[in-house]
C-alpha cells in the first residue's frame, strides 16, 4: 500500500511540475557525485558562453534548460567551504545564468536543497544548509528572481552526495542543490 | 504556492508509517553489546538460574541469564558462567558459602520463578555478601504471564542488585530511541527504532523513505517528539508509543527542527526558520500552539535542551563564528550568558539529570568527541575517543552517557560512564545507527 501510496505522490509532483508550462522537467542532478564533480569542474569554460547568450538573444532559439547542455545554466549545484555559507566567486556566473533564466521565466519554481558534511551535530548542520540555501536565495532574488519562485530546505548532513569520509567526499557534501520543477 | 503553512495534527502522509509499540522487530537492526574498556577489577559474582515452578520443564523466559547479562554489560561486575557453578542452589537453605568462596565470588544471587494460578509470574531472588555469608537482600516481584513480562522483571532484578552494591540507581529497566538508516542502491529506508537500553527487543516506531531525525522522549517516557522530511519538507511530530498515534505539532514554513520536551512535558523547545530564513530558539505550547520566541539573532541558534528545573534553556549559536553553548532563561526576553569557551566547536548539549553537568560535541585538535562541561565553570573534559563521535545523551541515572560513533566507516552506538572509566559499543548487525537518546525511569 506504501508503495502504491508513493507512486501516486511521485505522480503528483510530476504533475505540478509541467504547470511551469516547460514541457522539460529538467534533472536536479542530485546524489550523484560524480556529476557534481563534473559539474565544479566546468566553472571555467561557463563565463564565455553566458555572455553570447545574453548579446545576442539566441536563450529561446537554442532552447537552453536549467540542467542541460555545458553553459553556467547547465550546472545546479554550488558547492561551499567548511562551515561558510558565503557563495565563493566561481559561481558568479552560474547564479547569474540562473537568476536571468527565471526572471525570463516567471512560471518556473526552483528548490533550493541545501546541505552539509557530516562532522559536527546534525541540527546545527541543518542550520548550516539552510544558511547556504538562503545565500543562494538572496542571490537569486538580485539577479530578478521573485520570492514565490524560490523554495528551500535544508537536509543539513541527511542526504549525503558522497558517502567517504575525507575531505573529498566532504567538499561534495556542502551544497545547494538547485530543483527545478 | 511552494511555502503552505501547514499546521494540520494527526497526520499519515504516504512515505511515512508510523507503528505501534505492538511486534517486534525480527532478523534485521539486532544490536549486541559488548564492553571495549571495564573497571580494572570487575567484582566476580554469580547469577545461579532462577528454578521454575510451573508447566514444562522450564520458565518462558530465562531471567538469572538476563540479571548475568545485564550487570556483566555494565562493566563493574564479572558474573561467572554457568557450566564453572559448583553448585545450583534456588533456596536459601541451600546456599552454602564455602561452595563460592574457593572460586573467589564476592556476591551471589539465585532465585525463583513462580507460575502463579491466575496466568502471572511471581519472581523471587535473594543477593548474599559471601565473604560475610550473609544475606543482603531479598525481593519478590510479580509481573504478567509473558516472556516479554519476565524479561523485564529480570532488568529489574538487575536494577535492585546493580543500586544495592554500587549506590546508582541502575538503568537495565530504561529504553533508548535511536535512527537506522539502511542504504539499498539509491534507495534508503530510515527508521525510529525503541529498543531496551541493553539494545534488545529493537521496534520499528516510525518507517520513511525521508530522513528521520532528533528523536527526544517526553517526560514521562510514552512518547517521541522526531523529526521528519516526509514530503520533503521538515515537520515536527509528537508520537504515542504504545498506539502509534502521531499529531504533527509545527510544519511551519521553512525549518522545523531540534525538539525537546520540557520537564513537564506541556511544552516543546524547537528549532524554527520562519523569520527570513534565520534558525532561532522558540518554546511551542503543546495544548494551546502558542509560539514564544526565546532568541533572535543572525547565526545559528538550535539544538536547545531545557534545564531539569525548566528555568533556563542551554542551546547552540554560531553567533560569535563556530558553534558554542549558551543558556537563555525559558521566557520571552530572557537573558542569554555564553557558557562554552574551550575550543572552536562546542554544539549539541544535553544536561545531566541534577543540571550540574552538560555533555557536547567538542572539536578536540580536529577530532569531533564526546565531552563533559560544567556550566558553571567552562571546564571541558573529553570523554570519547573517536574521529566523528555526536549526539551524546545522559542516562537517567546520570552515570552513563550514550553517543553515535563510527566503527569502521559504519555508525553504531556506543557508551561511556560520566567518570570515563567504562566504555561501551552497542554494535547493530544493520545499517547506520545514531541519534540515540535515552528514556526517563520506566514509571514503578
Amino acid at each position: 500500500m506504501i508503495r502504491l501510496l508513493t507512486i501516486l505522490l511521485v505522480l503528483g509532483m510530476g504533475l505540478s511540475g509541467c504547470r511551469g508550462g516547460s514541457s522539460t522537467i529538467p534533472t536536479d542532478g542530485s546524489g550523484d557525485a560524480s556529476d557534481s564533480a563534473g559539474a565544479n569542474g566546468a566553472s571555467d569554460e561557463g563565463g564565455v558562453t553566458t555572455t553570447g547568450i545574453g548579446a545576442d538573444g539566441s536563450v529561446d532559439s537554442t532552447r537552453l534548460v536549467p540542467g542541460e547542455g555545458d553553459g553556467p545554466l547547465s550546472r545546479l549545484v554550488i558547492y561551499f567551504d567548511f562551515d561558510r555559507s558565503e557563495i565563493r566567486s566561481d559561481f558568479n556566473d552560474m547564479l547569474r545564468a540562473h537568476g536571468a533564466y527565471l526572471a525570463e521565466n516567471g512560471g518556473q519554481q526552483v528548490r533550493l536543497e541545501g546541505h552539509a558534511d557530516e562532522r559536527g551535530s546534525r541540527e546545527y548542520n541543518i542550520g548550516l544548509g539552510e544558511q547556504r540555501a538562503q545565500a543562494v536565495r538572496r542571490v537569486l532574488m538580485l539577479q530578478g528572481a521573485s520570492t514565490d519562485q524560490l523554495g528551500t530546505v535544508s537536509y543539513g548532513e541527511e542526504r549525503p552526495a558522497a558517502f567517504g569520509s575525507d575531505e573529498n567526499s566532504y567538499s561534495l557534501n556542502r551544497r545547494v542543490e538547485l530543483v527545478y520543477r | 504556492m511552494l511555502h503552505e503553512f501547514l499546521d494540520r495534527r494527526l497526520a499519515c502522509a504516504a512515505t511515512v508509517c508510523a507503528v505501534a509499540l505492538l511486534g517486534s522487530l525480527r532478523g534485521d537492526a539486532q544490536i549486541v553489546v559488548e564492553v571495549t574498556r571495564g573497571v580494572e577489577r570487575p567484582v566476580p559474582m554469580a547469577i545461579v538460574p532462577f528454578g521454575w515452578e510451573g508447566p514444562g520443564p522450564q520458565a518462558p523466559f530465562d531471567v538469572a541469564a538476563l540479571v548475568a547479562s545485564d550487570l556483566g554489560n555494565s562493566g563493574r561486575f564479572a558474573p561467572m558462567a554457568v557450566e564453572d557453578m559448583v553448585s545450583r542452589p534456588t533456596q536459601p537453605a541451600d546456599v552454602r558459602f564455602q561452595d563460592w568462596l574457593i572460586v573467589d565470588v564476592d556476591y551471589l544471587a539465585i532465585g525463583q520463578v513462580v507460575a502463579n494460578p491466575d496466568g502471572s509470574h511471581t519472581v523471587v531472588f535473594q543477593l548474599f555478601n559471601v565473604l560475610q555469608g550473609e544475606q543482603i537482600v531479598g525481593y519478590r516481584l510479580t509481573t504478567g504471564g509473558s516472556a516479554d513480562d519476565l524479561r523485564v522483571a529480570g532488568h529489574r532484578v538487575a536494577d535492585m542488585i546493580f543500586e544495592e552494591l554500587t549506590g546508582i540507581r541502575g538503568v537495565f529497566g530504561t529504553r533508548i530511541a535511536y535512527v537506522n538508516e539502511q542504504r539499498m542502491g539509491r534507495e534508503r529506508r530510515f527508521q525510529l527504532i525503541v529498543s531496551d537500553s541493553d539494545g534488545a527487543n529493537p521496534q520499528v516506531v516510525a518507517q520513511s523513505s525521508e530522513p528521520l531525525m532528533s528523536p527526544a522522549w517526553s517526560p514521562d517516557g510514552r512518547k517521541l517528539a522526531y523529526v521528519s522530511f516526509e514530503g520533503s519538507q521538515s515537520s515536527i511530530y509528537v508520537q504515542e508509543l504504545r498506539t502509534g498515534i502521531r499529531d504533527r505539532v509545527s510544519s511551519r514554513e521553512g525549518i522545523n527542527g531540534a525538539p525537546v520536551f520540557s520537564p513537564d512535558g506541556r511544552m516543546l523547545a524547537l528549532t524554527l526558520s520562519r523569520d527570513q530564513g534565520n534558525l532561532d530558539v522558540y518554546m511551542l505550547n503543546l495544548a494551546t500552539q502558542r509560539l514564544t520566541r526565546l532568541t533572535r539573532h543572525s547565526a545559528i541558534d538550535t539544538e536547545a535542551v531545557w534545564a531539569p528545573d525548566g528555568e533556563s534553556i542551554y542551546f547552540t549559536s554560531g553567533r560569535t563564528g563556530g558553534p558554542q553553548v549558551y543558556r537563555v532563561e525559558a521566557r520571552p526576553g530572557g537573558r542569554v550568558e555564553r557558557i562554552t569557551f574551550e575550543g572552536s566547536y562546542n554544539a549539541r548539549p544535553r544536561i545531566s539529570p541534577d543540571g550540574d553537568r552538560l555533555a557536547v560535541v567538542h572539536d578536540d585538535r580536529g577530532n569531533y568527541r564526546i565531552a563533559l562541561v560544567d556550566p558553571d565553570t567552562g571546564l571541558t573534559q573529553v570523554l570519547s575517543n573517536g574521529s566523528l563521535d555526536e549526539s551524546p545523551d545522559f542516562a537517567p541515572n546520570g552515570a552513563l552517557i550514550i553517543y553515535a560513533t563510527l566503527e569502521g566507516g559504519r555508525g553504531v552506538l556506543a557508551s561511556v560512564s560520566t567518570d570515563g572509566r567504562i566504555r561501551q559499543q552497542i554494535a547493530s548487525v544493520a545499517g547506520q545507527v545514531r541519534e540515540p537518546v535515552w528514556s526517563p525511569f520506566p514509571r514503578i
